[in-house]
């Protein structure tokens, strides 16, 4: 079984402050990590592969640093990592961010699953993994929170609001999970060891992919950021002072007044 | 010079401070009180390969560096000083002298059991009246046909009760003085060899401290380690790499005091403001930042001197020397700082205090590291 798992570093967001004055993050100083549902999903794809036997492929777009990411990802056990980058992807929106792992997946050629995590923790749009099902023509089951495989079908659990739905899909099938699918093994002292001084990671640039430039990065990307705020939140609160029975009396009168009781 | 770790030393520390936090932590204070082994701990630290970093994969190792060793026992005693001298105890005092010193049977045999983590290990030079001196061993080994027949007593021996493997050392010649001891490879359950009851410590309390009783014990020839004589030479060269785990060990439970009294003394506000405003406490804090910092440096130079095949004895006692009194004092000076709520177990500096104190006596006291620093000066 050969698999496909698209991580994205993201910045730690438990470390990440709120510039006060900007109203900006302060990313200066914050470590990087997997995104944590890409975790659970790379678990998952490690699983699938300790059972089934094949390949799990790790794919990442993002800056240079990004190494750092895939490196974690070896050192859990994918067998390769391949790091898209390149100043032409730089500003790319969902469309333009799905658009160029879509072409990248065509020239890996070989899948039969696809795992991305549900949503990222910085973009938080959750709309990568769909997209790239869409660009790839294939089924996607999203939610996923629990995986079963039998011959070249796969029964999965999709989370819903109150519950949960059971999908089964042909593979190839493109699944994006939430944390609750499985807990992510920690790297092994080996692991990392073989994944600095064994493992070499690809490097792909836009020259190397089958892309329309013009589809790629900023200029590929619909989305306009107009203005970024932090809400405001404008309701006061009143606290009532005195006696009980006069604060309930002054209570009721107020309710009553706005018609809420 | 460089003083920054490599992108894969940088990975063992993120990974294995994650792991201690989440996994190893939670149990601490716990363990403390009960004196329980932590074999839960034993476990998880085999699922990542922690009880083998510094050696070869050929032999189930991680293939890692020493350095990688040091910030591994350093996190792992951030969060439990018993579990990160498990782990040093059982990969430099035990697995060391099999890789540096056994045939390849005896590696293979016992030393990739041990790295896997399938077995402990443990390693027994202390006896009653063989502490500091430790050439006065009194423990002795006679061939006889194919086995050597240990009788002695072996005391305060790290793991004991949790081991499989141990590395004991005994007088195949007593005529012939440090070149008369021997060390010889037991395993658990030969008969002839006991355990003795449990020492109840001041602080690593959960650490398994124990007497080892040998009696008329077989052990096959084949099992001495190194040629016979060779010994004490093996059990000075083992120490020396154990004393950088120790460094790391006090550097850990040294990093976790100073971590905890900084936010305490953020959060602990006295007329009418934090603490840490008063100047007086910025300074105590700046001690103590600074002795870490200066432990730390000696600590990775000594496993990085030893990564690079370099003479590290007098580096690793000065390292251990240094790193251990720094742990003693920054561990007093952040129950100063917690002040009444530091002496009490609500807060985790009574223990790192306690914990602290034995970096300073095994694998040699103070006293001994400075006689290995005071003889690689005057020759
Ligand atoms: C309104 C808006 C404007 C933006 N403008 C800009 C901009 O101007 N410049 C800019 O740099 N960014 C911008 N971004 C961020 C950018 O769109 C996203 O970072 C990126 O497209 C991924 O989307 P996401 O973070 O929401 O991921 P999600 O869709 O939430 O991620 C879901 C999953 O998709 C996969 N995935 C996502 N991204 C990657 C990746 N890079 N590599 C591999 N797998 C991935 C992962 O498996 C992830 O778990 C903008 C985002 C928004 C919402
Ligand atoms: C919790 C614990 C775990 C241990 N684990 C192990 C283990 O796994 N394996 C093992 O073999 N041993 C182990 N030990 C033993 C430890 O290494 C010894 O306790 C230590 O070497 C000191 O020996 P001693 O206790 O006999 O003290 P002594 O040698 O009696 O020393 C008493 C004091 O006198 C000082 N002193 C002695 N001689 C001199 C001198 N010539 N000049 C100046 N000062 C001197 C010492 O520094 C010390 O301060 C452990 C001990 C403890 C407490």
């Amino acid at each position: 079984m050969d698999i496909i798992v698209c991580v994205k570093q993201v910045p730690d967001t438990n470390e990440v402050k709120i510039d006060p004055k900007k109203g900006t993050l302060i990313r200066d100083g914050i470590p990087s990590i997997i995104n944590p549902e890409d975790k659970n999903a790379l678990e998952a794809a490690l699983r699938l592969k300790e059972a089934y036997q094949g390949k799990v492929t790790v794919l990442s777009m993002g800056p240079p640093q990004a190494e750092v990411a895939l490196k974690e990802a070896l050192a859990m056990g994918a067998d390769e990592a391949i790091l898209l980058s390149d100043r032409a992807f730089a500003g790319s929106d969902t469309l333009a961010t799905s658009y160029t792992l879509a072409r990248a997946i065509e020239k890996i050629g070989k899948y039969d699953l696809i795992f991305c995590g549900r949503q990222a923790i910085d973009g938080d749009t959750a709309q990568v993994g769909p997209e790239l099902a869409e660009h790839l023509n294939i089924p996607q089951i999203t939610y996923v929170r629990d995986i079963k495989v039998n011959g070249s079908t796969i029964i999965v659990q999709k989370a819903l609001e109150d519950g949960y739905a059971v999908v089964k899909s042909p593979l190839p099938v493109l699944l994006t999970v939430i944390g609750e699918l499985n807990e992510p093994r920690y790297p092994s002292a080996k692991g990392i060891v073989d994944a600095f001084r064994k493992h070499e990671i690809t490097f792909w640039t836009a020259a190397d992919l089958n892309v329309d430039k013009a589809r790629l990065g900023l200029d590929g990307s619909p989305t306009q950021v107009v203005k970024t705020f932090t809400p405001t939140n404008d309701r006061s609160a009143e606290i009532l002072h005195g006696d009980l029975d006069q604060v309930v009396g002054t209570l009721v009168g107020k309710l009553k007044a706005k018609n809420l009781v | 010079m460089r003083f920054s770790l490599t992108p894969e030393q940088e990975m063992i520390r993120k990974v294995v401070r994650e792991f201690a936090e989440k996994e190893i932590a939670p149990l601490a204070a716990e363990i403390d009180q009960t004196c329980e082994f932590p074999r839960v701990n034993v476990e998880k630290m085999v699922k990542l390969g922690l009880l083998g970093i510094p050696f070869p994969q050929e032999y189930g190792g991680a293939g890692g560096d020493h350095l990688s060793y040091a910030i591994t026992v350093e996190e792992l005693s951030r969060a439990c000083a018993t579990t990160g001298v498990i782990c040093s105890a059982h990969t430099s005092l035990a697995c060391y002298p099999l890789y540096a010193f056994g045939t390849e049977e005896q590696k293979q045999k016992y030393l990739v059991p041990l790295l896997k983590g399938e077995k402990l290990g443990a390693f027994a030079l202390t006896e009653p009246n063989a502490g500091t001196d430790a050439a006065s061993q009194q423990t002795v080994a006679i061939l006889d046909k194919d086995d050597y027949v240990l009788d002695g007593s072996k005391i305060f021996i790290t793991n004991a009760g949790e081991a499989d493997i141990f590395v004991v050392m005994a007088m195949t010649d007593r005529s012939k003085g440090t070149r008369g001891i021997s060390a010889f490879i037991v395993e658990k359950g030969t008969p002839g060899f006991s355990l003795g009851k449990k020492e109840d410590k001041l602080g690593i309390r959960a650490s398994d401290t124990r007497e080892l009783i040998f009696e008329n014990c077989r052990v096959p020839q084949e099992n001495i380690l190194g040629q016979e004589g060779k010994g004490f030479k093996i059990a000075m060269s083992t120490l020396d790499g154990g004393r950088i785990g120790i460094a790391a060990q006090a550097l850990g439970i040294a990093q976790r005091a100073l971590d905890e009294t900084i936010q305490y003394v953020q959060e602990r506000k006295q007329f009418g403001r934090p603490i840490s405003k008063f100047q007086a406490i910025q300074f105590t804090l700046a001690e103590m930042a600074t002795k870490v910092e200066a432990a730390r440096l000696l600590t990775y130079r000594a496993a990085d001197m030893k990564d690079r095949g370099e003479n590290y004895s007098a580096a690793a006692a000065m390292a251990k020397y240094y790193a251990s009194e720094a742990a003693m004092d920054v561990t007093v000076k952040a129950i100063q700082l917690h002040g009444g709520y530091g002496y009490t177990k609500e807060y985790p500096v009574e223990r790192l205090m306690r914990d602290a104190k034995i970096t300073e006596i095994y694998e040699g006291t103070t006293e001994v590291q400075k006689m290995v620093i005071a003889s690689s000066i005057i020759k």
